[in-house]
């Protein structure tokens, strides 16, 4: 395939995507942080509104909006809500998932660097909504930048009345607490966070009771991503109708694209969801040095590869799963026609293996398995009964692990055995020399 | 504890016999203070034990359950589970370098090799006595959220973004001969231990450290490239619109 190159200063390429930026609208502002600039852009416009009204009325707004989960499994967040019990005595928690680290996902920190109190507005509209006094924003640790920011917003925030006991002088009462993680990308399953919130190792909690009845504290809590308690300002000042008038009618509302790798001008691009990786590349400049595309991740490394025959799949939650894939995190790592499948593949399994927590024995036992095998296979020492191995022990995690980071384990495997079977042959049977040397893979990792 | 009698499975930490000082115990108190339950301070507490002595101890182990009144047991099991706990002395600085597949693509592990190859020490290993001017101590990291700057590093985790081999070296000799290269995106840059405190959510002087800024070419790409272009998503109704009603009760 070939792409328009188009300079950076001349106007919307023809084919490209239609850039929509809303959530990420205040990024170029000065001091886009500060409450000052937040406030001078329609900043804290939402949360007047939003108190005034019934709780119950704002669930409401969000089921008919069609928002869907950004960290994604893309569940309806409006449904997310409407499942906390009402009146029963107990402690409602909002928690915020912020330990954004699935491999290729880079958008959640953006938006918390740049754009902090668009997170603390949607944090406090939502606490109110779900009837909320506590609201945690569990941030992966190494993003200590991040952590400043909100912390400072956080402060901002309460010094001008929006934070803490009466907002606005309506009487509702809300702490939010900028909580650091340590380093643990199974923290990002959402019962795994709440048991690392509460002090503990970060291992998943078995379902059901979902967090909405038992999560923090075995008190009703809704999880939430990012990306979309952000959208939950802009939604409540446009309302359901304009938020739907951008995506599909099952997907709507507008969607940051991350693109990284082979491409020639990587970075955040805010599009109606539904938009192709043919229309972002062509914004993007195309592949980096024309070199073409080989395959890439819909929604990061967890979601199952496509190759450059899916360049035009609508990027939706409905259209992509269609095609066989995820949508993920919208984390478009784009590689082209140099890079090896199976070294990407081993790569990533060396971070499942990493980030395995070792509750469950699929998991734990698979993902080191598939990563020696996977070694054996990139250094030229495979077999063929190898790769039907690992597409066997791909086939035992995926479906029997005690959570998801499984699946997303045997997912690479799996996609990249049935798109690119050729290129594990041939490094087996020496048509294609080995990616590594196998004396480099001493003490890797 | 000698090799002989060490218990298989047991993890054991060093003890060091630093005593933590009423100021750490006040900034303890101030972190167990947030939260409705006082063990969901454990991970901050940690993160201020490192702040403290650059590393896990068996004292920092002690330090945190004495604060919460929990077991050693629970809490080694805590510090054990986590990659950001380090269980032998950091060095003055923490150099990260990206390793997934994506940075590694870009030119991470050749970075990574380059860097090992300099300081001549393997992964999770200091060049120099840790904690001494211009001691470093190098890792492989796993995604670092930062992939459209790809490859990245980070040293005491502030980003330092597009990397190559010799940059990332130009980085380190410096850091090494006592200066301190602002990053890419984030606070100027201090130490190891500093960071640690921030971590913890223990800030001194956060209006300034806030400032720095993070608007990078990247990360404004889509958002600029829509401003030129005239593109922006459908205007929005001039007052937020009613509220839908209340569903009718069944």
């Amino acid at each position: 395939m070939s792409l328009p190159a188009t300079g950076p200063d001349s106007g919307a390429p023809s084919g490209g995507a239609r850039l929509t930026p809303v959530l990420t609208r205040r990024w170029p502002s000065p001091e886009s942080w500060s409450l000052s600039t937040y406030r001078n852009t329609d900043g804290y416009q939402a949360l007047p509104a939003a108190l005034a009204t019934e709780p119950g009325r704002l669930v409401e707004l969000l089921k008919s909006s069609g928002l869907r989960g950004r960290g994604g499994a893309g569940f309806p967040t409006g449904l997310k809500w409407s499942f906390l019990p009402q009146g029963d005595g107990k402690p409602h928690y909002l928690v915020i998932n912020a330990d954004e680290g699935e491999p290729g996902t880079c958008k959640d920190l953006p938006l918390m660097l740049n754009d902090p109190h668009q997170l603390i507005e949607g944090c406090i509209i939502t606490s109110f909504a779900i009837r909320a006094n506590f609201c945690a924003i569990y941030v992966r640790g190494e993003a200590i930048h991040a952590i400043r920011r909100l912390v400072f917003a956080v402060e901002e925030a309460k010094a001008a009345g929006l934070l803490g006991r009466n907002i606005l002088g309506t009487g509702f009462d809300l702490e939010i607490v900028v909580h650091a993680g340590a380093g643990a990308y199974i923290c990002g399953e959402e019962t795994a966070l709440l048991d690392s919130l509460e002090g503990r190792r970060g291992q998943p909690r078995l379902k059901p009771p979902f967090p909405a009845v038992a999560g923090l504290y075995a008190c009703p809590t809704v999880v939430n991503n990012v990306e979309t308690i952000c959208s939950v300002p802009a939604i409540v000042l446009g309302g359901a109708d304009w938020y739907r008038s951008l995506g599909t009618e099952k997907s709507p509302g507008p969607k940051i694209y991350s693109l990284s790798g082979h491409v020639t001008r990587p970075g955040q691009y805010e599009a109606p969801m539904g938009t192709t990786l043919r229309q972002l590349l062509t914004s993007a400049g195309g592949m980096l040095d024309d070199i073409p595309l080989k395959f890439y991740t819909p929604g990061g490394s967890s979601t199952p590869l496509f190759s450059a025959a899916h360049i035009d799949v609508p990027l939706d939650f409905d259209d992509v799963a269609a095609a066989g894939s995820m949508l993920g995190t919208t984390a478009l790592m784009i590689f082209n026609e140099t890079v090896s499948v199976p070294w990407a593949v081993w790569k990533w399994l060396e971070f499942y293996k990493h980030e395995s927590c070792g509750k469950c024995t699929p998991c734990r036992e698979g993902t080191n398995w598939l990563t020696l095998i996977l070694r054996r296979v990139v250094s030229g020492q495979g077999t063929l009964e190898d790769l039907d191995v690992m597409n066997d022990a791909a086939g035992n995690i995926l479906g029997r692990s005690f959570c998801a980071l499984g699946d997303a384990a045997a997912t690479p495997v799996q996609s990249a055995l049935k798109l690119f079977r050729g290129e594990f042959e041939d490094l087996v049977t020496g048509r294609t020399p080995p990616v590594v040397e196998s004396r480099a893979l001493v003490g890797a990792h | 504890m000698t090799t002989a009698n060490r218990r298989i499975g047991v993890p054991e930490f060093d003890r060091t016999g630093y005593v933590y000082p009423d100021i750490a115990r006040a900034q303890a108190a101030e972190i167990v203070a947030k939260y409705p339950q006082s063990r969901s301070a454990l991970l901050p507490l940690l993160h201020l034990v490192q702040a403290e002595e650059g590393y896990i101890t068996q004292d920092g182990v002690d330090f945190c359950a004495g604060v919460l009144g929990l077991t050693e047991a629970e809490v080694a099991a805590v510090a054990t589970f986590y990659t950001m706990y380090k269980r032998r002395p950091c060095g003055e600085h923490l150099v990260s370098v990206c390793t997934n597949t994506l940075c590694a693509t870009l030119g991470g592990d050749a970075i990574y090799s380059t860097l090992l190859h300099h300081l001549d020490v393997g992964n999770e290993e200091t060049a120099g006595a840790p904690g001494t001017p211009g001691s470093i101590t190098i890792e492989s990291a796993e995604c670092l959220a930062a992939c459209d700057h790809a490859p990245v590093v980070t040293v005491n985790y502030e980003y330092y973004d597009n990397q190559t081999p010799d940059s990332a070296l130009d980085l380190v000799t410096a850091l090494q001969a006592g200066e301190r290269p602002h990053p890419t995106r984030g606070a100027p840059l201090t130490d190891f231990r500093s960071v640690e405190r921030e971590i913890a959510g223990v800030f001194t002087n956060l209006g300034d450290r806030v400032t720095a800024t993070t608007q990078s070419p990247e990360t404004l790409r889509g958002v600029l490239m829509a401003e030129r272009n005239g593109e922006t998503a459908p205007a929005m109704p001039e007052n937020p619109p009613d509220f839908p009603p209340l569903p009718e009760k069944k």
